[in-house]
């Protein structure tokens, strides 16, 4: 008995652990991707039923800012030809109509409800920029256009937020920002294209 | 002479490796949080385009890829090198597309229905007659929360 109690458990070789571990490592290196998805996210408009006449849909002129981008990359904003750079700037000075232009588009006074039950009236543009391509146009082209819209909007809703909470947009409560983004509606349309290369 | 036999005895210990399991663990576990599972072999190639704007996909679950490009190598052999459709596993023409958002939406609770997002990678030089075939049937299918995948640039062009 005494043998038995100076007996003791051998120690388990633990070298291979390491290579288990290893083993397990290079299994989820294949098998797994780096979540890195992100992109521009869009709402894309409901089909319209097919008894809805087209004419209720008609906008002002001045409420609509046409981007129109052809198939070799040119743009054309409203009726000027227009290098993609200032194009924010543009699209900027559309929808903030800052000086009231009758070119440029109407306000309309709408009336948000506030986190804190509150309601703050904000003069909402109705302008819609309104983007068209033909079906030869690169995809890489529409997506820096899109881009650049959606700087546009983004900055503006920087400014309506830090006048308004004193912050930026990206640092706002869910709250908050949902009452910038009724004030500052991200209006762009993405029409079919006109023209196309391919005749339907 | 004493002094001089003990040092020319002595060996350099080895480096003691029993830490190595659990550095290799900490990387083991990096991976495991920082990876999500490859869920569909791609048979097209993509450079996607670049932005600055993008927002990051949340719940992986509730999006849906649709991946247009060139045929990879090994499936240029079948398919040449025109621009291709991937759904699930396999090209598909736009028309497709209503039913593969059909089966994608099945699969999600009733409640996370709405909150289906479409992610649309899609090579940089597609050109959009293709796009537009796809969101035309997105709309169709009432798929209407879309995503264009990019990848982030940093700074701004206009600076």
């Amino acid at each position: 008995m005494a043998g038995g109690n100076k007996r003791k458990v051998p120690d388990i070789n633990a070298s291979s652990q390491a290579d288990i571990s290893f083993m397990l490592l290079i299994f989820f290196l294949v098998a797994t991707t780096m979540s890195t998805d992100k992109g521009l996210t869009r709402v894309l408009p409901p089909i319209p039923p097919e008894d809805v006449k087209v004419e209720d849909q008609k906008q002002k002129e001045r409420n609509i800012l046409l981007v129109f981008v052809n198939g070799v990359g040119q743009l054309l904003v409203g009726d000027e030809q227009m290098d993609i750079r200032s194009l924010k700037d543009k699209a900027k000075e559309f929808v903030l109509n800052e000086a009231d232009d009758e070119n440029l588009p109407e306000k309309e006074d709408k009336e948000i409800e506030m986190p804190d039950g509150s309601t703050w009236v904000y003069p909402e543009s109705k302008g819609i920029i309104s983007l068209q391509t033909t079906r030869d146009t690169n995809y890489d082209i529409y997506i820096s256009v899109q881009n650049e819209l959606t700087a546009a909007f983004n900055e503006i809703r920087d400014d309506v937020a830090m006048k308004k909470f004193q912050a930026k947009f990206s640092e706002l409560s869910e709250d908050e920002r949902s009452v910038i983004t009724k004030a500052v509606p991200m209006k762009i349309s993405e029409a079919e294209p006109r023209k196309g290369a391919v005749k339907k | 002479m004493a002094v001089m036999k003990k040092k020319g005895k002595k060996e350099v210990p080895a480096i003691s490796t029993a830490s190595l399991p659990d550095v290799i663990f900490m990387l083991l576990f990096f991976f495991m949080v920082s990876t999500t599972m490859r869920d569909q072999e791609l048979l097209v190639r993509y450079r996607l385009p670049e932005a600055t704007e993008v927002q990051k996909l949340e719940k992986k679950n509730l999006v849906s890829y649709i991946n247009i490009g060139e045929p990879v190598p090994h499936m240029q052999a079948k398919y040449g090198t025109a621009t291709q459709i991937q759904l699930n596993d396999a090209f598909r023409t736009a028309k497709d597309i209503g039913d593969f958002i059909a089966a994608e939406r099945e699969q999600l609770n009733e409640a996370d229905r709405a909150q289906m997002t479409t992610s649309i990678k899609a090579d940089e030089f597609t050109k959009m007659g293709i796009i537009t075939d796809v969101k035309q049937e997105l709309r169709r299918a009432n798929a209407l929360k879309i995503s264009y995948a990019a990848i982030e640039r940093q700074g701004n062009n206009n600076d």
